[in-house]
């Protein structure tokens, strides 16, 4: 793998962010003062991290033997088949632990904690699977972790709270607002500010203040890394597109982060279309928002004409968010990446496709990407590849597909 | 002179501290909060923090989130709060300082925000998520429209960052005198003379401290070290209670005086 990595020159290309936490004029650090020197901790001890040899040998220990990296890269061959064209493969992040690729942001993280000397992690959840993962790396490093979870999500996603208890956490419900996750995250934030000197955050997406759009990205982009070894091993060259779904926007970045140097390689992200592309029934920032700064990040943002944060809607509570990470608002400004969106409906649909053509059921969040796949992959040609990341297994979403399928009848 | 700096000179001369009281606008009505104003005023306010209701207000306890919740859901908007300092200033010159978080400067406009709120008789500024080292473009536009930019200062704040807030700082430095968000409580925090000793020789400002300020023994304590007095949550509270009930504005100005009266050594 190490030959190639050598090969890639988003670095170079792509020198984001500045030394000031931005990615052109996104991102940055927007947060009352008293985070300010947390985050200057955050930032040097991440650095150090990065820098000294026996982390990175410890984090890449445990992905191998405790995640299950590297996650392997499937060929599709009967999706592929049923929708001809373009060769599809499925970068199977469903298959590291915990079913989904929060995993690896959270572990890295919780090391990091570890490393800091912060005996206590918080994390915010929205369908719970960020929740689980933090969870998950606490209990394999004896941290005390408190998750954040909006009332609405508590109740839609019971497993997945069960499963955090479990794992030894405590599940703090959030009344506030929409009730959902950007309420878990403005709590989050607020728990941070009052016990930040013993507490760590561990932000789940690439959003939120520098240096978190940055953190989560590197710890994800082990995603990206594998998957271009991969598709060269098995193809013999770079794949002709990328798919990935984007809510805050961690497993794209994750996947596309490696490639962005490679100008042939397409790349398109996938948002929440919910019901419809009008204020309230989307989660479509690119489609519908406008340029805004939400909980520590300058973004796009999806707000009414005061400034108000808007409400929205998905079938999928992952992509269930106001806005997006600093970095996929460069690279939709720069033209880089194509941001389109998939509706509820086209969500539930590739769900249901993939698990019958290819015998794995996605998270609906991942569906959405596997919706812009089944309209892609027929336009281009049999020779060409794209590469899907399969962010999270669904799981989770059973319950919740199985009321939008089986429209009222007992499961 | 701006109306806050010259207030806060007023005060040195006379050796006393301000008192600032906080009210969020538009709760329970953009016209109470207005008639709030002038019984701040007359309940012996320095300084008045008019706050900007935000759907997702991070640095606020759960007492100003669900006053923000109320006056949104009543069509309270920054648009709507400049207009209500307009009306303000038909009868009074207390001094202003707009309390708003970022978005909501941002959707409105930096530059015509800055205008439009010095035009209608704004004093100052204090963004909660603005730190002075993203506040570039902000500070420019409210420096030439005359307005005051108040930044934050927090017990984790370093003297380098200390040196730069008081540099950004006109008016005062805003002290967050302990770790969290606005809310009441029983205790003040420990070495609080030290704090703001420390803020006040490295920003060479005025200090006034607030978060957690509820009562007129705590309020007496803080106007003996530090040159302000912020009481929020406890004012807002007593708003909350008493939304719906004809005598608020009496009551509102009756525990205020009580708090001035405290800051101000009379009790």
């Amino acid at each position: 793998m190490k030959e190639y990595e050598a090969l890639s020159t988003t670095s170079v290309k792509h020198p984001w962010p500045d030394a000031r936490g931005r990615y052109g004029r996104f991102g940055g650090r927007y947060v009352p003062e008293t985070l300010v020197y947390a985050l200057d901790e955050l930032e040097a001890a991440y650095r150090s991290a990065m820098a000294d040899p026996a982390f990175l040998s410890d984090l890449a220990e445990r992905q191998r033997n405790y995640v299950g990296r590297p996650t392997p890269l499937y060929r599709a061959d009967r999706l592929t088949a049923h929708l001809g064209g373009a060769r599809i493969y499925l970068k199977r992040e469903d298959l590291a632990h915990t079913g989904a690729h929060k995993i690896n942001n959270a572990l890295g993280q919780c090391l990091l904690a570890k490393r800091m000397g912060k005996p206590r992690v918080i994390a915010e959840t929205g369908a719970g699977q960020h929740g689980v993962a933090t969870a998950t790396a606490s209990a394999l490093l004896g941290l005390d972790c408190d998750v954040y979870m909006g009332t609405e999500d508590i109740e839609r996603q019971k497993l997945n709270v069960f499963r955090m208890r479990l794992l030894g956490a405590r599940v703090i419900g959030v009344d506030s607002g929409s009730k959902t996750l950007k309420d878990a995250i403005n709590e989050a934030m607020r728990d941070w500010v009052t016990n930040v000197q013993h507490t760590h955050y561990v932000l789940g997406t690439v959003h939120g203040p520098h240096p978190f759009p940055m953190i989560v990205r590197d710890f994800q982009s082990v995603i990206g890394r594998e998957a271009r070894c991969q598709i060269l091993d098995q193809e013999g060259r770079l794949p002709d597109a990328l798919i990935a779904c984007v809510g805050g926007g961690s497993n794209a970045m994750g996947l596309f982060y490696e490639f962005l140097g490679d100008t042939d390689v397409a790349m398109v992200g996938v948002e929440a279309g919910g019901t419809a592309i009008v204020p309230g029934m989307h989660a479509a920032r690119f489609a519908g928002g406008a340029l805004g700064m939400l909980q520590g990040a300058m973004s796009y943002v999806l707000q009414d004409k005061d400034g108000q944060i808007g409400q929205t809607h998905s079938v999928s509570a992952g992509l269930d968010y106001a806005s997006v990470g600093p970095e996929h608002a460069l690279l939709f400004t720069s033209g880089r990446v194509e941001y389109t969106h998939a509706s509820d409906q086209e969500a539930l649909d590739a769900f249901q496709l993939l698990s019958c053509t290819e015998g794995i059921i996605p998270a609906l969040e991942s569906a959405h990407a596997i919706a812009e796949t089944i309209k892609r992959a027929p336009t281009m040609r049999a020779n060409q590849t794209i590469i899907v990341n399969l962010s999270g297994r669904g799981d989770k979403d059973v319950q919740q597909a199985a009321k939008f399928i089986l429209k009222g009848e007992e499961i | 002179m701006n109306r806050i700096e010259a207030r806060f000179q007023a005060l040195k001369t006379q050796g006393v501290s301000a008192f600032v009281p906080y009210i969020t606008a538009g709760d329970p009505s953009m016209d109470l909060s207005e008639q709030l104003v002038l019984a701040l005023e007359r309940a012996g306010a320095d300084v008045i923090e008019f706050g900007v209701p935000f759907s997702d207000p991070v640095g606020d306890g759960i007492v100003i989130q669900e006053a923000a919740q109320r006056a949104l859901q009543r069509g309270a908007s920054l648009r709507k709060v400049i207009a209500a300092v307009r009306s303000i200033r038909r009868t009074s010159q207390v001094p202003l300082l707009l309390f708003s978080y970022f978005n909501p400067i941002l959707a409105y406009g930096i530059e015509a925000f800055a205008r439009d709120a010095a035009e209608a008789g704004v004093d100052g500024v204090l963004c909660v998520d603005l730190p002075p080292d993203e506040a570039d473009d902000y500070k420019l536009a409210l420096d030439q429209a005359g307005l005051c930019t108040v930044f934050l200062t927090a017990p984790t704040t370093s003297d380098d960052r200390l040196r730069l807030v008081g540099a950004k700082c006109t008016g005062f430095v805003y002290y967050v005198s302990r770790l969290g968000v606005t809310g009441e409580q029983t205790a003040l925090a420990e070495g609080l003379k030290d704090a703001v000793t420390r803020i006040q020789r490295l920003t060479g400002k005025p200090v006034a401290v607030g978060f957690g300020i509820s009562t007129p023994e705590q309020a007496a304590a803080v106007a003996g070290l530090a040159e302000g007095v912020v009481v929020g949550s406890a004012i807002v509270r007593v708003v909350a209670q008493h939304g719906e009930d004809p005598a608020l504005v009496e009551t509102v100005e009756t525990f205020a005086g009580n708090l001035a009266q405290a800051v101000k050594g009379q009790t």
